[in-house]
């Protein structure tokens, strides 16, 4: 696919077939030379992917008592996870807010790129930038700013309530913290998912436009029926991305617990419980079987939506 | 960029659709004040004493007294100047680890797209897989990991585990497959450079586009990361400036009575941390913006 019919020539007649023995240490050296560029990304990923992933695999085999020391335990902190309430809650709530969530987000920055893309002047280019400035903006900082807004003493929630007098809800107590939290992240990421398909659209041959016009398309047309289907890979692109990184949904809650008055629970989502059960409880090696369930299921959804989507040419092809 | 006006024929609307983008440019204004929200308060109440941020008069404008740089004294005095230390931490996290990252990611990148070898389909199978692991659920088994090794607690914690970065790779490899031609390698081959002076002088250049994304990528991923150092560190000292707000955080919403002066810290904390990224977000625009497209076109 990628060598070109000069560089075919340029090897000399018949080099595919015939191979002499200098063409075959030539070789030899370049295939070194491609593994000497990997390598050092090789040791990395190995280091520190590969060895962190066997490890908790190997830890959450096992279990650790004060009486009966460290046993090697089969899948007892499997069993133990998916049967625990409260990392079922936390998975429970996680998948209810990607499925909210996700569609929500998607659906703005789409109708926000197309809209970029046909209008040009210079206040779209404007607030283009704004919507993309809170990806620049930590995760943490997202979350205590919205924090303070949707506090009843710090935000304007309470004089908006208050000059119809009545009090402000606390955006973040039992009842509203899922759609507190769904606009936190939808702030934060819909920016940089806008760009992607921005890019995407801004990648499209403008001959198409033409030739739709000429059929006489109008613009919704030509939005839903010739943009849309050609951005499909970078929907899905971020459709991942917004999988993988919801899923594991820590941040945020994380940082709004202490102002949430109860609303955000330490098991609020299996990172957090995973997390909690860590560093509060020095329980390891369940905290190891959470992690890694949690990732191996991660993967293989994505996986498998990859598999299911798959296109020649795209991501996984 | 603003070649637009000189150019009337570009895939741009012509001139009676201005009328007709109003409705458009409505909804984008609604949106930019939507987006806006969170950084108006902040920069409204950096300008704030913590009992003008509880009893002011209003939650989204000026209080009486206007008080910045009283603010940013106290923020940068507080606690022996611990907050410039965070600053401090943070750069120098981003900083290694997005270069570290960057570096391994563009020869990785450019390793894979220019030469064939045994093994190069399956590792990129690996390596595409690896995009889809959450690193996050990698967090606690580090740790773990790193405690063992006793490098918990140093600032290789959290700067050697951001040397990751498959997605990175999986760029810097589609981009050099496009951007660098195998002609111009070979011709430099011919003329008698070594792979690697082949790299640095002919191809690296050409990359240019590509490195300078996945650098500021990488470099905001770790300056904006949270749970790793969070999990890390246990020495304030070490904190980059989202764990050290995090904490600040946590501890005046413990304390609601003597907490109150941590609260304008806060704020004007959160705002002088997001500086740095908003301007290099504002000035290399046309790298990024060009950058991101590598990942969507595919």
């Amino acid at each position: 696919m990628t060598s070109s019919p000069a560089i075919v020539s340029a090897r000399g007649p018949g080099a595919a077939r015939v191979r002499t023995p200098g063409q075959r240490t030539a070789q030899r050296r370049k295939a070194l030379t491609g593994w000497m560029f990997i390598a050092p990304f090789g040791v990395v990923f190995l280091l520190f992917l590969v060895a962190p992933l066997l490890y908790a695999l190997g830890l959450s085999l096992f279990t650790k008592g004060l009486a009966t020391g460290t046993q090697f335990a089969w899948f007892a902190n499997y069993i133990a996870a998916f049967t625990d309430p409260s990392f079922l809650r936390g998975v429970g709530f996680v998948v209810s807010f990607s499925l909210v969530l996700i569609p929500i987000q998607m659906a703005v920055s789409l109708a926000v790129a197309l809209v970029l893309d046909a209008v040009t002047t210079r206040f779209a280019r404007f607030s283009r930038l704004v919507i993309f400035l809170p990806y620049a903006i930590p995760a943490v900082i997202g979350a205590i700013m919205w924090g303070f807004l949707y506090s009843p003493t710090f935000g304007p929630l309470g004089q908006l309530f208050g000059l119809v007098g009545a009090h402000a809800p606390s955006l973040l107590d039992g009842d509203h913290v899922f759609g507190g939290l769904i606009n936190v992240v939808t702030w934060q990421w819909a920016g940089y998912y806008m760009i992607i398909i921005y890019a995407a659209l801004q990648g499209i041959d403008p001959t198409i436009y033409e030739a739709a016009k000429i059929d006489g398309a109008n613009a919704r047309q030509v939005a839903f029926r010739i943009k849309l289907p050609l951005v499909t890979n970078a929907l899905l692109l971020i459709l991942v991305f917004a999988l993988i990184g919801t899923l594991q949904f820590f941040t945020e809650p994380a940082v709004l617990r202490p102002v949430s008055n109860g609303g955000i629970t330490p098991d609020f989502t299996p990172n957090l419980y995973a997390y909690t059960t860590a560093f509060s409880y020095a329980q390891f090696n369940y905290a190891s079987a959470m992690s890694f369930a949690l990732g191996i299921v991660v993967f293989i959804c994505v996986y498998i939506f990859l598999f299911l989507t798959r296109k020649r040419g795209s991501f996984l092809s | 960029m603003t070649t637009m006006t000189t150019t009337p024929r570009q895939s741009g609307p012509r001139r009676p659709q201005t009328r007709r983008n109003i409705a458009p440019q409505l909804f984008l204004a609604l949106l930019v004040i939507y987006f806006l929200i969170p950084l108006w308060w902040m920069v409204i109440n950096s300008s704030k004493s913590a009992a003008g941020l509880f009893g002011g008069t209003g939650a989204m404008w000026f209080a009486k007294d206007i008080d910045y740089l009283g603010n940013l004294q106290d923020l940068f005095t507080y606690d022996g100047g611990i907050y410039l230390r965070w600053l401090g931490n943070s750069a120098l996290y981003a900083l290694a680890g997005g270069i570290g990252s960057t570096v391994i990611a563009v020869l990785a990148g450019y390793g894979f797209a220019k030469f064939a070898f045994r093994g190069r389909n399956l590792s990129f199978a690996l390596l595409l897989g690896s995009v889809m692991v959450p690193l996050t659920a990698l967090v606690i088994p580090t740790f773990i990991l790193f405690a063992n090794l006793h490098l918990t607690d140093t600032i290789w914690a959290v700067i050697l585990p951001s040397l990751l970065n498959p997605f990175g790779v999986y760029l810097m490899r589609v981009y050099a497959g496009d951007a660098v031609s195998d002609d111009l390698l070979d011709a430099a081959r011919v003329d008698g450079a070594g792979e690697f002076r082949t790299f640095l002088q002919v191809a690296l250049p050409l990359m240019r586009p590509a490195v300078v994304t996945v650098l500021l990528l990488s470099m905001v991923a770790t300056w904006n990361n949270f749970f790793l150092p969070l999990a890390m560190l246990s020495d304030n000292g070490l904190f980059p400036v989202t764990v050290g707000l995090g904490l600040w955080q946590s501890l005046a919403s413990a304390n609601n009575g003597g907490g109150h002066s941590l609260w304008s810290l806060i704020v004007i904390g959160s705002l002088v941390s997001i500086i740095p990224l908003v301007i290099a977000f504002l000035s290399l625009q046309k790298y990024w913006q060009g950058g991101l497209t590598i990942g969507s076109l595919k």
